[in-house]
């Protein structure tokens, strides 16, 4: 057992698409909330697998993509200031804010480090002691307990210089958002696999008690997928919901309690901005106060200036899964991976970018 | 994002392991999984292990999907 080839067997899979079939008969809508199931639906052709009574659609669940220009301008803006090094996912550097990106400003001069992990940041502090170096944190609560376990790393090692912008997002208020705005009727939920890792099954369970839509955690095989989508399928027919864990190896009903410990302590909710979606609350996370000398926002005085959405771009739409890149007049033309316009471009679990790599046969990638 | 893959760990030296990852060695660190044992295949997320991969559970699903496949007695039965 390694984890990875056990779960991609095609006889497996044939047998879950062949059980789809014969079970679904009512129509019916399902959200991947995760960017990394939009990659897996695309990559393995699942939709086109899908009888025509089962419409997926793609969710928020890409935190570069939901990241607010105006969030991202700080980046920017942090990056600009001579003396600091900032630290971030290579991700982020093609992302564009209001006037430029991390990369821009990079082949200017600014000091723009690619990093894998937060103890690669922490490593770039202590050997420039005499430096401050901000660690972008961006990322939903898969992310969030690896950069609060920097921060008491930084305090145990004594580490004076590191700082984080903390741009971190929480799922489930996004949901509870998305659902009472009532702008995307949903049947069913597939649910982030590896963010459940962290928060358990539990914090789904308003979506079926008070929405009444199932919900499943997947994990990130296309095995995983289609096992999702049976079993909400089955819940759609016997019309019962309720939240069940497909990705057992990885997910426990209570979640990852030490890594949910040392969030909390590091971080509390505050309210966030999520790109087309606005203010949520309870949806991000801040400081708290015991380590407040670790924010970057307080510790440097910037002025990002007031952020703009570019013309036409309507990635704001896409993330709430009301349209489809398929909608946007730049998609394929003036807006592609090489030359993003809007996040949902840059980001390879941005929905525009699966429509453009690997949606040729609905005419996904047109140019 | 919040990709996360297999991880073997081979040793470990208070909150951070030796890990093989696809036949690649790196240090990544057990702070948020100090359950995490020698031996252990952990999800690893930007060089944290998050969470120790349940074996007994990854072979129930895999028996449950060979079922719906008809590739087990009870499947065919």
């Amino acid at each position: 057992m390694k984890f990875i080839h056990e779960f991609r067997r095609s006889e497996l899979a044939r047998g879950l698409i062949s059980q789809i079939h014969d079970r679904s008969k009512t129509p019916a809508r399902f959200m991947e909330f995760c960017g990394g199931h939009t990659v897996t639906i695309f990559r393995y052709g699942i939709r086109q697998v899908l009888p025509q009574t089962v419409e997926m659609v793609s969710g928020p669940g890409c935190p570069i993509c939901v990241t607010a220009n105006a969030d991202l301008d700080k980046a920017i803006a942090l990056a600009q200031i001579p003396e600091v090094i900032i630290a971030t996912f290579g991700d982020m550097l093609k992302v564009p804010g209001s006037r430029s990106s991390l990369e821009k400003v990079k082949a200017d001069g600014a000091d723009v480090r690619i990093v894998y992990s937060t103890m690669d940041a922490l490593k770039i502090a202590e050997e420039n002691p005499a430096t401050p170096v901000v660690f972008l944190g961006i990322g939903f609560e898969t992310t969030a307990p690896t950069v609060a376990a920097s921060i008491l790393q930084a305090e145990e090692r004594g580490i004076g210089n590191y700082y984080v912008l903390s741009l971190h997002k929480l799922c489930p208020p996004v949901i509870r958002a998305i659902l009472d705005s009532g702008e995307v009727k949903l049947q069913g939920l597939i649910c982030p696999g590896h963010v459940s890792a962290i928060i358990g099954s539990h914090p789904w369970e308003f979506i079926a008690r008070d929405y009444g839509i199932p919900c499943v955690v997947s994990g990130f095989d296309p095995l995983a997928i289609l096992q999702c989508v049976d079993m909400l399928v089955a819940r759609i027919e016997s019309g019962r919901s309720e939240v069940e864990i497909a990705y057992r190896r990885g997910v426990r009903p209570e979640g990852n309690l030490e890594a949910l410990k040392v969030m909390a302590q590091v971080f509390e909710p505050c309210t966030a901005g999520w790109r087309g979606i606005g203010g949520v609350p309870g949806s991000g996370l801040k400081l708290r106060k015991d380590y407040r000398r670790f924010d970057a926002e307080l510790a440097f005085d910037i002025d990002p200036g007031l952020p703009y959405e570019p013309e036409g771009c309507i990635c704001g739409d896409i993330l709430r899964g009301v349209k489809t890149p398929l909608d946007c007049q730049l998609f394929g033309g003036a807006c592609t991976p090489e030359y993003p316009v809007g996040p949902c471009m840059v980001s390879s679990e941005g929905s525009c970018s699966a429509y453009y790599l690997y949606g040729a046969g609905f005419n996904g990638g047109r140019v | 994002m919040c990709l996360a893959i297999p991880a073997l760990i081979k040793t470990i030296d208070g909150k951070e392991a030796e890990a093989d990852i696809g036949g690649i060695t790196r240090r990544i660190s057990l702070w948020l999984t100090p359950e995490a044992e020698e031996g252990d295949y952990v999800l690893l997320h930007t060089g944290y292990a998050i969470g120790v991969l349940d074996q007994e559970e990854a072979e129930e699903t895999l028996r449950l999907l060979e079922e719906i496949a008809g590739l087990t007695e009870e499947g065919r039965g």
